[in-house]
Order: structure tokens, then sequence, then C-alpha cells
């Protein structure tokens, strides 16, 4: 028969070893690693095999609305007036649904600062006091097609990118971002803090929408596309993404600001600050995602998000649900003077960009930043590899030069995952436990089995 | 004291796990240690050795475990220092992108165009749905993971079965396939005899046999030695021997098992009848009275198994096959003359066995040089030792059964436990002969001299008048290299015999030869 007719070549799963005896006999032969399902509901995963063709019918046509999406930057305005359901005593967050009482610190000094920064509250106790009472509502981001980063907080009067999905005509929004060192995202409220956002509001906000008016649109999607080829993942790494975005912006700024200190000023800012362009990138998978929402029968993800207590996901065929479990403390490498202990568990929306296929997903593309992965450059690129195992295509815009173009892992498959036990990757921020420390480090982490157990259980649940 | 670190979410297979335990044992400090997955299998093994701390109680299937009994506080933190570096080791070699580890089965495949084969080595509760995968995915399957459900077996061999693919398992420990050794397997020569065994130690032993006699081996499936019970119906074993009856390159066929179920039995022979080669055929402790076809062979032993395949396969009168054993028994005799006259009354004789095959083919042998054998592993229910730890008269036992192997690597990469046993049975005045296996090869042990020598010198020490016998399972293109361990073996008094077979006649020599005394 076929076996002893034709090269050996061996798949070995479990013990290495056993590749001695191979390699010795000169067989060709491949680890492949293992890692037990995350749910152990055999039946489920029978159910699923059998609705295989459907589902992967469904993945498609989802996937093609994230592929399809041409998000681009169409302008600016203050949350309360473009933000659907915005409200003056609604505050969003990052992540799944939480109360006021589960809150982390770094989120809850984030919600002291922006009711003072409302003028809500006079200072931070009197802020706390308020918070807690009952009067402001709590709400996330994703459910006002927001994204935030940490801990992601949008209040009324925060001025707003708006980047419409020019395929599907959706818009997605998020604030500008503050830099690095004590800001509101990761809970300072000190009054430098508020200066900063009020200056933001009052200066750079204005600058930013008469410079993109003047623009009349920016396009996200290649800008996104070129940075990939410059070293970013657009998530920790924003350096090329921001630099672009500079020079698309600078000569609008110039020529429509009043007056050249301002210019100068609101120019320095963003060319200071190698995250400026994050909130951008978020705010284009948001936009690209919210696209795939609701097909029938679909298991891929639409969002994954932190809110620094738990880690949820929501998929695009079973609509508003979460799907939720404690969020993990990053494997991260910490500023000095800080260490694990410091750290809080993972929070934000940024992980909104791996759920597009960036990030974490395409840190093949970004080895100016492989020391978070352990150093090596091949660790990155195994990692964006291994994360093509569990999604349901490739991008065709996002490419990645190291493995030859090859367009990044996009559209998470909750069924993959679930049955591989391979979980996303992502890279992060880490935020100080304490409100007001602000960012004590920088790394990666998988995203924890829960949530995904759930949301394949409940998806499957659902089959026939 | 015991101090207990669990970790989340981490999944580490357990021959890994084993690993790690087995050298925080070494540490200083350190009394005991379990270093396991929390599953609740696992939480009753380590109840035992009172390192179930609530902890571990606490922790779930997914979690690490691990537990470690120190003298001090220190000692314990250096213990789970170490576990973490064991676990997080990376090769030594850098994993670039070309011989990096595929992330899945998918992946492997896009890797390796062409893949033909998987070898499944996780935990049993895993190994069958990965299987099937295997199979959906057009590779055939070698199943050394154990704990397989036998109506996985059934339904993964019928799947196979449909679509021309073979499954080799569950428990399957050693194949040789295309030339190339599989898990468990000794690098042998390449020649015109194929092998179809339902024990791997047998495999080993046959394969090894023919390869040092000069002869060579076509291929060499496994099947896993549940496959010719009744519930299975030796699907493998009879696809394999209908894929040797067609290979072109194999002209002889060599069957090994244990006996089979009648009704199975039945069947194989059946197939035998149509195959167009001659046919050898070996079931330890069981007898094939059906003459089957011309060209058809029993044979009792492994060795009478292995050689006259080695006489088939080269064209010679099979009653040479006589001849090879009648020389290694000249040789035998003498030892046993001179080796019974060093003690004033030879006794007891002690196996310990790390290959499961060997013990069954000592008592095929045994009893009549010694008469009653007792063993944990018997052929005949009747002499089953009422308790393996505590050896009377004439005893075999197998260390690689389950109650000596939970939580412990096998034997065969293990020595440590057979290492007390050879002092300990030294210790005792009744024992005269010690006989034992050392099985080289892939998988096994890769220092069998330095961790067997300490304690055949201490077990000398303790009993002036002791014999040592030994088979050594292996061949010269092995990792370790027959000659020098037969040599490091023989510098250290152990008396080195070609086969088990060969060894268990010469031990049962010298007891009925000092006995007459």
């Amino acid at each position: 028969m076929k076996l002893f007719e034709s090269e050996l070549k061996v798949v070995n799963i479990g013990l290495e070893s056993f590749r001695q005896g191979l390699t010795d006999a000169g067989v060709k032969s491949v680890q492949a690693q293992f890692k037990p399902p995350l749910s152990g509901e055999t039946a489920l995963f029978a159910r699923a095999a059998k609705n295989a063709a459907k589902i992967e019918a469904a993945n498609k046509k989802a996937l093609a609305k994230v592929l399809e999406a041409k998000p681009a930057l169409v302008g600016m305005g203050r949350a309360i007036d473009v933000v659907p359901g915005m409200k003056k005593d609604l505050i969003l967050h990052a992540g799944p649904p939480i109360t006021w009482a589960r809150m982390c610190g770094p989120m809850r000094g984030a919600v002291i600062g922006a009711l003072i920064y409302e003028g809500l509250a006079k200072d931070a106790k009197a802020a706390e006091k308020l918070a807690a009472s009952g009067r402001i509502k709590y709400e996330p981001c994703h459910e006002h097609n927001c994204v935030g980063p940490m801990a992601g907080i949008v209040s009324a009067s925060m001025p707003v990118f708006i980047v419409k999905n020019q395929a599907a005509g959706n818009y997605a929004y998020a604030t500008q971002n503050e830099g690095l060192g004590k800001v509101l995202r990761y809970g300072a409220y000190g009054p430098e803090v508020i200066e900063r956002l009020k200056w933001m509001e009052n200066t750079l906000y204005p600058a930013l929408k008469a410079a993109i008016e003047s623009l009349g649109s920016i396009d996200l999607k290649s800008m996104v596309a070129q940075a990939l080829h410059m070293g970013d993942e657009v998530h920790n790494r924003n350096r090329a993404g921001t630099s672009l975005f500079y020079r698309a912006i600078a000569p609008a700024v110039i020529k429509t600001c009043p007056e050249p200190k301002t210019a100068a000023a609101v120019l320095d800012f963003i060319n200071g600050n190698d995250h400026f362009f994050l909130n951008l990138s978020m705010a284009l998978s948001k936009a690209s995602l919210d696209a795939a929402r609701g097909v029938k029968g679909s298991s891929m993800l639409v969002v994954m998000a932190r809110n620094g207590t738990d880690f949820g996901v929501q998929l695009s065929g079973t609509g508003g649900l979460w799907f939720t479990g404690p969020a993990p403390v990053p494997d991260a490498l910490y500023f000095p003077g800080y260490s694990k202990a410091d750290a809080n568990p993972d929070i934000g929306d940024s992980a909104i960009t791996e759920t597009n296929g960036l990030g974490g997903f395409a840190i093949a593309a970004a080895p100016a930043i492989v020391q978070f992965v352990g150093g090596n450059a091949a660790d990155a690129v195994n990692y964006t590899l291994a994360m093509y195992e569990i999604t349901c295509g490739e991008s065709n815009i996002y490419k990645i030069p190291y493995l030859n173009f090859r367009g990044t892992p996009t559209g998470i498959d909750v069924i993959k995952v679930a049955k591989s036990g391979i979980l996303p990757f992502i890279d992060t921020g880490v935020a100080h436990k304490d409100p007001g420390v602000g960012q004590v480090g920088a790394g990666v982490l998988s995203a924890p089995p829960e949530p995904f157990a759930k949301a394949f259980e409940h998806f499957a649940r659902t089959l026939k | 004291m015991i101090k207990t670190v669990i970790k989340k979410g981490a999944y580490f297979d357990s021959v890994s796990l084993m690993q790690v335990a087995k050298r925080l044992n070494t540490m200083e400090g350190v009394l005991d240690s379990a270093v396991v997955m929390a599953t609740r299998e696992n939480k009753g093994i380590i109840k035992a050795s009172g390192l179930l701390t609530p902890e571990v109680e606490a922790a779930g299937d997914s979690d690490l475990a691990i537990a470690v009994s120190a003298k001090t506080p220190a000692a314990a933190e250096a213990a789970f220092k170490a576990a973490d570096e064991l676990l997080n080791k990376k090769p030594a070699q850098s994993a670039g992108a070309s011989d990096r580890k595929a992330a899945g089965l998918d992946d492997a495949i896009k890797m390796l165009d062409g893949a033909n084969l998987a070898v499944i080595s996780v935990a049993g509760r895993f190994a069958g749905p990965l299987a099937a995968e295997c199979l959906e995915k057009n590779m055939n399957v070698m199943l050394f993971s154990d704990n397989v459900p036998l109506e996985t077996e059934l339904a993964l061999k019928k799947a196979a079965q449909k679509k021309g693919l073979l499954v080799m398992g569950p428990d399957c420990g050693t194949a040789i396939i295309n030339g190339a050794p599989i898990a468990f397997a000794n690098a042998v020569s390449r020649g015109n005899i194929g092998v179809v065994a339902a024990s791997g130690t047998g495999l080993q032993e046959v394969t090894v046999l023919i390869s040092n006699e000069g002869a060579g081996i076509s291929q060499a499936i496994g099947t896993g030695g549940r496959d010719v019970k009744l519930d299975i119906g030796a699907i493998t074993l009879i696809q394999g021997l209908k894929m040797l009856a067609a290979d072109p390159a194999t002209e002889v066929i060599l069957i090994v098992s244990k006996p089979p179920h009648e009704a199975v039995l039945k069947k194989i022979l059946a197939e035998v009848k149509k195959i167009k080669k001659p046919v050898v055929a070996v079931l330890l402790g069981g007898e094939i009275k059906d003459k089957v076809k011309p060209d058809f062979y029993a044979a009792k032993t492994l060795e009478e198994a292995a050689y006259k395949a080695v006489c088939l396969g080269k064209g010679r009168e099979i009653a040479k096959a006589r001849e090879i054993i009648y020389d290694t028994n000249l040789k035998a005799a003498e030892l046993a003359k001179k080796e019974a006259a060093r003690k004033k009354k030879s006794r007891c004789l002690r196996g310990l066995f790390s290959g499961g095959t060997f013990v069954s083919e000592a008592q095929v042998i045994l009893p009549e040089l010694v008469g009653e054998l007792r063993s944990n592993a018997p052929l005949d229910k009747k002499y089953k030792l009422a308790n393996s730890l505590e050896l009377s008269g004439h005893a075999v036992i197998d260390l690689g059964e389950d109650e000596f192997t939970v939580g412990r690597p096998h034997p065969m990469i293990d020595f440590s436990l057979r290492n007390k046993m050879i002092v300990s049975e030294a210790r005792k005045p009744e024992v005269s002969v010690l006989l034992l296996d050392v099985v080289l090869g892939y998988g096994a042990n890769l220092k069998p001299l330095e961790d067997i020598t300490p304690a055949i010198t201490e077990a000398f020490i303790r009993n002036r008048e002791l014999s040592i016998v030994a088979s050594v399972t292996g061949t010269e293109t092995d990792p370790q290299v027959r000659s020098k361990v037969v040599k490091g073996l023989e510098a250290a008094g152990v008396l080195v015999m070609p086969s088990n077979a060969a060894a268990c006649r010469l031990a049962g020599a010298i007891i009925k030869l000092g006995s007459r005394k």
C-alpha cells in the first residue's frame, strides 16, 4: 500500500525526543505543538464539526466584511454631539460592562478624572462619591461604536475622531491620545492631567478638526498597511503610523491654523507622542469589525476587550452578548522600580487591533519590539504564524514583509480557538494597579481561556 | 514541610513533568516532589505521597501543580525555581522559523507537504480525537498514548481501514517504517523480513536479533496489545499482514503476539493462509497446533522466531535456526558450570524486567529448568505474585506494569526503581541469580551503563555468591552502541547473553546445576 512506497514524513505530536530517531534516519519530521481543547464538552465539538460547512460560509461572509472595509478619518466632534447614545451623565469605559464597585484602580482613577474634567465634581473626593452614587451610568465604549485604550474613558465633552467605514457606511469613534506619563487612560487625575485634557479640547481638537475638514478625509487603511511595512504592528508600536499621520496632517494644520504658534504646538504634541496613532488604528479596527456584526451562524470574533477586571469577547453571530472571564496580568517588561506585583490585570479596548489581524497578530512585522516576546525575532514570527491556526483567513491589505508579504491572520474563529487551545496573542501596555501612577511596563499576553470556552459552548449549543 | 505552587492554565505533557520531578528529587534538601497537571487521577496518585495539599486539591484539570516536601523553605524555593527553569527551557539551537514547532495539525501539514504518519504521545484522553483528525487528514497514525478507551480504538481502526490507513496502537511503543525507527525502536539493518507485532518489546527483540544475525527488516508494524482481543479482532494485525504480503521488499513475514482470543487467532491464521510468502509466528505462552500452510513456522520464543525468520530470509534451511541457538547454549552451559561452582548452593532466581514481553518469554523458558515461577504478569493466573514488592521463590516481574509506572517514567528510561530492587534483592541470602534486561535504542535511557553500574557493584558487594545475567537488546548503530554497553556490563561482572531467551536459559541453568549440590 501507499505508506511503504512513499517517502516517510512524520508529524510528531507529544514527546519531542521521538524525533531523534527520525532525524538520524534522515526522515523529515515536524513537531506539532499540542494543547488541550478549551472545553471538555466533546459533544459540542462534534456538533460544530457537523455544521462546519455552514459555519465556514457564515465566517467567510463576516470576514469579507472586515476585508472589504474602507475606514477613513472623516472628521472630529464632541462625544455628546456625535457618539450614538452619549449623555451628560454617561461615562463610557473599556472592555465588557462593569459596575463602579468592581472597577479596578486605574479605571476608577480615570472616572474620577473625567468627572472633574466635566466639572461634575470639584475634587477627587467629591468625584469618588458621585461615581459611586448611582447618578453616573457606565457603559462599554464598544456598545456605542467607540473604542478607548487602557481605561478607555469617554465623557460627554471629550473630542473624538470620527472614522467612517466607507464600504459599509458605519462609523467608529475614539478620543485623542494623551501621550505617556501621568495620563487619564492609566488612571491619573491630578491637575496636570485635567489641564492637558482641557488643552486637547481647546487647542488640539479645533486645529485637527479644521485640518481634517480641509483634507476631506484621510485613508487610514493604506496608512496601516504602510506602517506594517515600516516596522509597526500598530498596537505596541505606532512610531511609523504616527509619522505617516503627521506627514499627512502637517500641511493642513499649518494651512488652517490661524496662529503659527498654535500650529507648532499641535504638531509638536503629535510629534512627541509615538502612540498618537494608536487611537486611530483602534478606531479603524472598530469600524472594520462592526461591519461584520450580525452575520447569522458566524463564530468569528468582532470584539476582544478588557476592563482591567474582566476580559470579554463578542461574536458576529451572537449579537450583543458578552462572554467574559477574569483578565490576566500581562507577562511584561517593567519600567525600572516596578514589577509584576504592581501590575493591574489587562485593560483596554486596544485588543480590537488583534481582533482585526493587527497588534500581536502582526508582530512578525515589528522586529523592533521583539524584546517583548523574548528578544528573538524568530519568536515574533512564530507568534504570528500560530495565529493563522485560529483565524478565518488572511488580510488582503495588511501584509508582512518577512513572511513574503503574506496577509496578517485575520478574523478569530472561536471554534478554532476552543479546539486547538491556541489563544489569541495580544500586545499590551501595563497599568499600575493603583490609580494615578500610570504605565509601569509593556509586554504581551495570551488571552485567557474562559471567555473563549464560554463563547464556544454558547455558540455550539445553538447549533442543531 | 510541604510547599505548593499552582500555575493556572499551564499545560505540559506528563513525561516532561515527570522528568522535572525526577530532577527535583535529586536536589539537596528535597525529600519528595510532585509536578503534575491537577487532574482528579493525578490528585489520587499524589495523595499517597502526602503531597496533596489543599492548594493542589483546589486546582483544576488545566492547572499545573508543583508540590515539594523539603527540609527547609530555601530548599523548596530552590526546587520551584529549578522547576520553572526546566519547564521553560528552550531547545539549545535557536528555533529559527525554518525549524519551528507547528502551532497545530493544520500548520504542521502545511510545513511538511505530504505528511503521511502522525506519531501521537499526548495524554490518553486527548489522543483519540487527535488520532481521528489525523486519519481525516489522510495520515497513518502511531498511537503511543495509552489509556485510550477500547471503543475509541475500535472506531479509529475501522475508520482507518476504510481509508486504507494504519492505526498502530494505542499503547504501541515501537515500529520501524521505511527503515526509520519510530518511538522506542532500535537502529536495525534493512532487509527482507517484515514484522507485525502486538507487543512492543517483542518487536524490539526480534528486529534486533535479526539485525545482529546479519539479516534485516523491511518494515515492522506495531499494533498495540489490545489489537488481538476479541473486541478489536486484530484489525491492525491483519491490515499489517496484507500490507507486508503486498510489499515487494518483504520476503518473509514474522508475527509476534501474546496468545490472541481463539476466534481472533482463527481469523489471523485464515489471513496467513492466503499469503504467498513464508510466515513465522510466535505467540508467547500460546501454541498454534494448526499446520496452516506448508511454509508456516511456529516458534515458542522470540529468539526461535527471529532466527527462523533469518534462515528463511537468507534462503538457508530452517533447521539452521536451532544451530544458532545451540551455539549460544554451549557457551551458556560452560558459564553455568562456572557460576554454579562459585556457590555453596543455588537457591532463588529473581528476574527484574523493564520489557513486558521478556517476562512472558521468561515464563515460557524457565519453568522447565527451575520449576514453579511466579510473576506479577503471569501467563497463568495460578502463578500470580501475591505482592509484587515482596518476591518469594523464583519470580520474574515486569516493572513496566501500571503498578510501578504511575507517576514515574517507564523503567526503560528511568532505572531508579529497578536499581533499588537490584540491591534489595541482592541483600537477600536466598537470592542466587538476578536476571535483567537492558533495552537500548531510541527513546530508551541514553546512559544505561552510568545508571545501572553502581547498583550492580553494590549488589555484588552485598552478595558475594550472586550471579547477574542480562541480555542487551540493541545494535551497534543504536545511540548507546551495544558493544560498549556489553563491555561495561561484563566489566562489572554481569554475564551478558545475546538474547533474552539465552539469558533466561543461562540463569535457569545456574539454578538447576547449583541446586543439586
